[in-house]
C-alpha cells in the first residue's frame, strides 16, 4: 500500500497531523480551464500559453471526460510532417479518456500518495456529485503547505510568547514544561508523574506533592480529553508551587457549570475509561490554595493553580 | 495485611508479581479515577473495573500499591508493563467490587 513518502511513526505529528486533517478541495485551485470535446488542439494549445498551464480537464456537460496534457500537444505538433492539419482536430481525438481523479473530500495525504504513485502533473478534482470541482498540482501541495505551516509555527510563536509572559516576576527554583495530546491516552497522567517525582525528589512534603499530582492529573486529563492539545508547566517557589495548564482550544462554553461538579461534556467512550465523570475542576479548586481560570471558545483555556508549601 | 495475604483473601491471582509486599492501610473501591483521585488514601489497595494503564498512573499519584481488578476482567499487557515500572501490584479476581470490598473489610476491621 502506498503511503505519504515521509516516514508516519518519526515525522512530527503536527506535520502528518496537517497531511490527514486538510481535504484535497483544501489546496486544489477551484478556477479551472476547461475545454470542449469538439475544441480544436489548437485552440487548446493556446489556452495552455495563455494560463501558463501545462494540462486541460475535456469536459462536457460540466462531466469530466478526458484531459489534453503538453505531451498531446508535442505529439500533435511533430504529427503535422505527415498530416497538415493535426493541430485542427478536436480535443476529443488526443485527449486521455481514462483519467485519474480525485475526491474534493479526500485527505490531502492520498493526493501526496497519488503524485508519489502515477508521475502525472495534475489531477483533476471531482465534487461528490462526479462533477469538475477543480485541478490540483504538487506545487497547489506545496503552497498550501507553507501557508498551513507558517499558520502553525505563528501559533507556536505565539504560545512561546505567553509562556515568557507567564514567567515574569519572580523566578522559581524548579520549571518543567511538557505538552499533551488530544485523546493520547496511552501517555495521559505521565506529566503529572514526573511532576510528582520532581518534588519528591526535592524533599517535598507526601501530603503536598499528593494535593499537586490532583490538581495536575485533573488538569492533564482534562486536556488530553478536552483540548486540541496544550502544554503543562510546574513551577516551584520558595513558599509555593504553581501548576499551569494552557490549551489551545477549543475554550469552555459556560465555565461557571464546568466548574459545578458532575457536569462534564465527555463522550460515551471516554466515560467508559473512567474519566468524565465532571469532577476535573472541581478537585483541581479543592486541593488548591489559589485557583483560577480564564477560557475563551476558540482560542484556548488556562488554568492556574496555587499550592501552598507551609500549608500542612 | 500485606498485599499477598490480600490477595488470598480475594481470591485473585496475582498479575504484576513484581512488587514490595507493603502492608494496606485499607482499600477505596471506585471506577471514576477522579473520585479515586479526590477520595483515596496512600496505602490503600485501589478496588475498581478500570483494567487500563490511566488507572496504574492514577495509583501511582495517589500512592496505592496495589490494584485489584474486579469481575475477572482483562488486563492488557501495557497496564502490566506500567504497574512493573512503578513496582505497583495487580492482581485479578472474579469477584465483583462489592464482595471484594465485603472481604477485606472483615479481615482488616471485623
Amino acid at each position: 500500500m502506498a503511503t505519504v513518502p515521509i516516514p508516519a511513526t518519526s515525522s512530527p505529528g503536527v506535520v502528518l497531523e496537517m497531511l490527514y486533517s486538510m481535504r484535497v478541495k483544501d489546496a486544489m485551485t477551484g478556477d479551472v480551464v476547461t475545454a470542449s470535446p469538439s475544441t480544436s488542439l489548437h485552440e487548446v494549445q493556446a489556452l495552455m500559453r495563455e494560463h501558463a498551464i501545462t494540462g486541460v480537464p475535456i469536459v462536457d456537460e460540466g462531466r469530466l471526460v478526458g484531459i489534453v496534457a503538453i505531451g498531446d500537444i508535442i505529439e500533435a505538433l511533430d504529427a503535422r510532417a505527415t498530416d497538415a492539419r493535426a493541430m485542427e482536430r478536436p480535443a476529443r481525438e488526443a485527449m486521455t479518456s481514462s483519467v485519474v481523479t480525485l475526491d474534493d473530500e479526500m485527505p490531502l495525504s492520498l493526493a501526496v500518495t497519488y503524485f508519489d504513485r502515477y508521475k502525472f502533473g495534475r489531477f483533476p478534482v471531482l465534487d461528490s456529485s462526479g462533477r469538475l470541482a477543480g485541478i490540483i498540482t504538487a506545487s497547489d501541495i506545496l503552497r498550501r503547505l507553507l501557508i498551513a505551516l507558517n499558520e502553525e509555527i505563528v501559533r507556536m510563536e505565539q504560545r512561546m510568547a505567553g509562556r515568557q509572559r507567564a514567567t515574569e516576576g519572580p523566578v522559581p527554583a524548579v520549571e518543567l514544561s511538557f505538552g499533551t495530546a488530544p485523546l493520547d491516552f496511552s501517555r495521559a497522567g505521565n506529566v503529572s508523574q514526573r511532576f510528582k517525582k520532581a518534588l519528591v525528589e526535592r524533599g517535598c512534603p507526601p501530603a503536598i506533592a499528593r494535593r499537586v499530582a490532583v490538581a495536575s492529573y485533573e488538569l492533564e486529563l482534562n486536556q488530553v480529553i478536552h483540548s486540541k492539545g496544550g502544554v503543562m508547566i510546574l513551577r516551584v517557589f520558595n513558599d509555593t508551587i504553581e501548576v499551569i495548564a494552557q490549551d489551545e482550544g477549543p475554550g469552555i462554553a459556560d465555565v461557571d457549570q464546568a466548574m459545578q461538579e458532575g457536569f462534564s461534556t465527555a463522550n460515551e467512550w471516554v466515560r467508559s475509561l473512567g474519566f468524565g465523570a465532571g469532577m476535573g475542576l472541581p478537585n483541581v479548586k479543592r486541593v488548591s490554595d489559589e485557583f483560577s481560570i480564564q477560557s475563551e471558545l476558540g482560542k484556548g483555556t488556562t488554568v492556574r493553580a496555587v499550592i501552598r508549601w507551609s500549608k500542612e | 495485611m500485606r498485599i499477598r495475604e490480600m490477595a488470598g483473601i480475594v481470591d485473585a491471582e496475582i498479575i504484576q508479581g513484581a512488587f514490595e509486599d507493603a502492608e494496606l492501610a485499607g482499600g477505596y473501591t471506585s471506577d471514576l479515577l477522579s473520585d479515586v483521585m479526590a477520595h483515596a488514601k496512600a496505602g490503600e489497595a485501589l478496588i475498581t473495573i478500570q483494567a487500563h494503564k490511566n488507572t496504574v498512573a492514577v495509583a501511582s499519584l495517589i500512592g496505592a500499591p496495589a490494584i485489584v481488578v474486579c469481575n475477572g476482567r482483562p488486563v492488557p499487557e501495557d497496564m502490566v508493563e506500567a504497574a512493573r515500572d512503578e513496582g505497583i501490584a495487580i492482581v485479578r479476581t472474579d469477584l465483583s467490587q462489592y464482595e471484594v470490598s465485603g472481604r477485606l473489610w472483615k479481615a482488616l476491621r471485623g
